[in-house]
């Protein structure tokens, strides 16, 4: 294999695993920007996303067609329900106290998938039949092109929701000032739930196109998530367009260090990226403050 | 339209409002005066549903609005546009305006909504030139446009307006009242909270003066302005009589 395969195949499989970390990377924004909470339990979003293909896909033998769509709907309904019977209810509205109860909703979830679907790693199919495919050298699945692909086609959906629907544009001047929102008659508290659900959804798709490759577990999403986070403090925590540079520029800078150095230390690479951004520049690549967020 | 029966209001121990009794009147424009910290904005927030009063009620047209959600008294028709402007920033003028709107989303109000677009425009004549420029570039005057045209937005029948002329210049000062002096001639009622007091009554018919949570005096705004113990108790040393008067 000459140095210049060798590199499509290492950026291939960055922007693979980047898309992932771009989508977790836009769960943890939409909660903080409605919220100014950082979700801990976005990681088990993802894991839910891929252990729901397991069960739909591989064991009912769904159509994906159907499948997908059935498993970022439930797990936006978990999304729903972690702030409607928590985070939402809490007496407190201390943002630690807040931030404590997604951990904690976080074990509680694993704790649950680990009984619902055990501790094996589990086989999701892939969306289309696994084929190899050539390109500039890289040899790659048509998984690939689908994470690619659906990770793309929920940006754009994002984009449009925020800038050319009016719920989009109340649920960032949610964001941008709560109460002047408030007066407008803008029901705050629907906005923030909504955004938990939106997290789900984003989370469950994440989870649903990564674990063919990566096989589905109860805990297949935290490590994801993590890295979603550090992905999200890297763009500028809160950024839209931060959280999908950021997750990018993360899972390239995974692969690629992985390649130049060794596979071994492939995790340690984007949380040395975290101690770094925040050590040097704290607001991240893109973040600039409150004007740029959402 | 508007009534405020004996509103009692306390932030824990602290009594913020103490029997506060209010009236506006369909096409009204009402003075509601007093020194910072007096409890106007406090007042206000009890109206606007933002605080819940603990004792007394507030009412639009008989209805009893205390207790309800702030997006059923915008639906009500009682809106208010905040101390400070507070616009979303980052959002286009055009994108303020439409939140505005955000209680009116019936297929029927398409039209109408469309129709207050142009009326806003016509209002604030410099917004209409900044359609697509985000309303935190805007001058303070301007945004002050941008947050009164928001309000109008949602076509309310009292708009409570708090400290409009706060950090603006004189000349601009006097353009936004110019505005809200046209605003009972469209079918909107206006409870202006000023400290500017002399700004204030230029444009209302009558006034009440709050001191320490409690309404203090309420005329007409002639009445107010020609009595010498309020000038000086209650407006500020600023409006004092001039001192040179009566020396020889």
């Amino acid at each position: 294999m000459s140095g210049w395969e060798q590199l499509s195949q290492y950026i291939m499989s960055g922007l693979t695993t980047g898309s992932i970390y771009a989508l977790a990377a836009l769960g943890f924004c939409l909660i903080y920007n409605a919220t100014h909470i950082v979700n801990f339990a976005q990681g088990d979003f993802i894991s839910l996303g891929g252990l729901m293909m397991y069960t739909l896909l591989g064991a009912a033998g769904l159509p994906a067609l159907v499948a997908l769509p059935l498993a970022v709907a439930v797990v936006a309904g978990l999304g729903v329900v972690l702030e409607a019977a928590a985070v939402g209810r809490a007496r407190s509205r201390e943002i630690t106290v807040l931030i404590f109860i997604t951990v904690a909703a976080s074990l509680l979830f694993r704790g649950v998938f680990k009984e619902v679907w055990g501790k094996q790693a589990l086989a999701v199919p892939p969306l289309s039949p696994d084929v190899p495919l050539k390109l500039l050298g890289a040899t790659f699945t048509p998984q690939n092109l689908w994470i690619l692909g659906i990770t793309l086609a929920a940006i754009v959906v994002l984009i449009y929701f925020f800038n050319h629907t009016l719920t989009g544009r109340a649920m960032r001047a949610v964001a941008i000032n709560p109460k002047a929102a408030a007066l407008m008659g803008i029901d705050t508290r629907r906005m923030v739930r909504l955004s938990f659900a939106l997290a789900g959804a984003l989370g469950a798709l994440a989870g649903a196109i990564i674990t063919p490759i990566t096989t589905a577990s109860y805990n297949v999403g935290v490590l994801m998530g993590l890295k979603g986070f550090a992905a999200a403090v890297l763009g500028g925590y809160g950024n839209f367009l931060g959280a999908i540079v950021g997750g990018l520029s993360l899972g390239l800078l995974e692969s690629l260090g992985a390649g130049a150095l060794s596979s071994t230390y492939k995790d340690v690479i984007a949380f040395v990226v975290l101690l770094l951004v925040l050590f040097v520049r704290p607001r991240g690549l893109l973040g600039g403050g409150e004007e740029t967020r959402v | 339209m508007l009534s405020v029966e004996r509103v009692d209001f306390s932030y824990g121990p602290v009594r913020a409002l103490r029997e506060v009794s209010l009236s506006v009147g369909a096409g009204e424009i009402v003075a509601l005066l007093g020194a910072n910290g007096a409890g106007k904005t406090t007042l206000l927030s009890v109206i606007s549903g933002l605080n819940q009063p603990r004792r007394g009620a507030v009412r639009l047209e008989g209805k009893t609005l205390n207790g309800q959600k702030p997006s059923a008294l915008v639906r009500a028709g009682l809106v208010q546009v905040p101390e400070g402007r507070q616009v979303f920033g980052p959002l286009s003028v055009e994108e303020n305006l439409q939140l505005g709107a955000y209680c009116r989303r019936g297929r029927q109000q398409r039209q109408e909504v469309a129709r207050d677009f142009e009326r806003v425009y016509d209002l604030f004549p410099p917004l209409a030139k900044r359609r697509r420029q985000a309303a935190g570039t805007l001058s303070g005057g301007e945004q002050q446009m941008v947050a009164m045209g928001r309000a109008l937005m949602a076509a309310p029948r009292v708009l409570l307006l708090d400290e409009p002329s706060l950090g603006l210049a004189p000349l601009v000062t006097r353009e936004i009242l110019d505005i809200v002096r046209r605003l009972p001639g469209q079918g909107c009622s206006v409870l202006l909270v000023e400290q500017n007091a002399m700004g204030a009554l230029s444009v209302a018919q009558r006034g009440y003066v709050l001191t320490n949570g409690s309404i203090r005096f309420s005329g007409t705004a002639t009445e107010i302005l020609n009595d010498r113990l309020l000038r000086e108790a209650f407006l500020g040393p600023e409006h004092q009589a001039d001192p040179r008067d009566g020396q020889p």
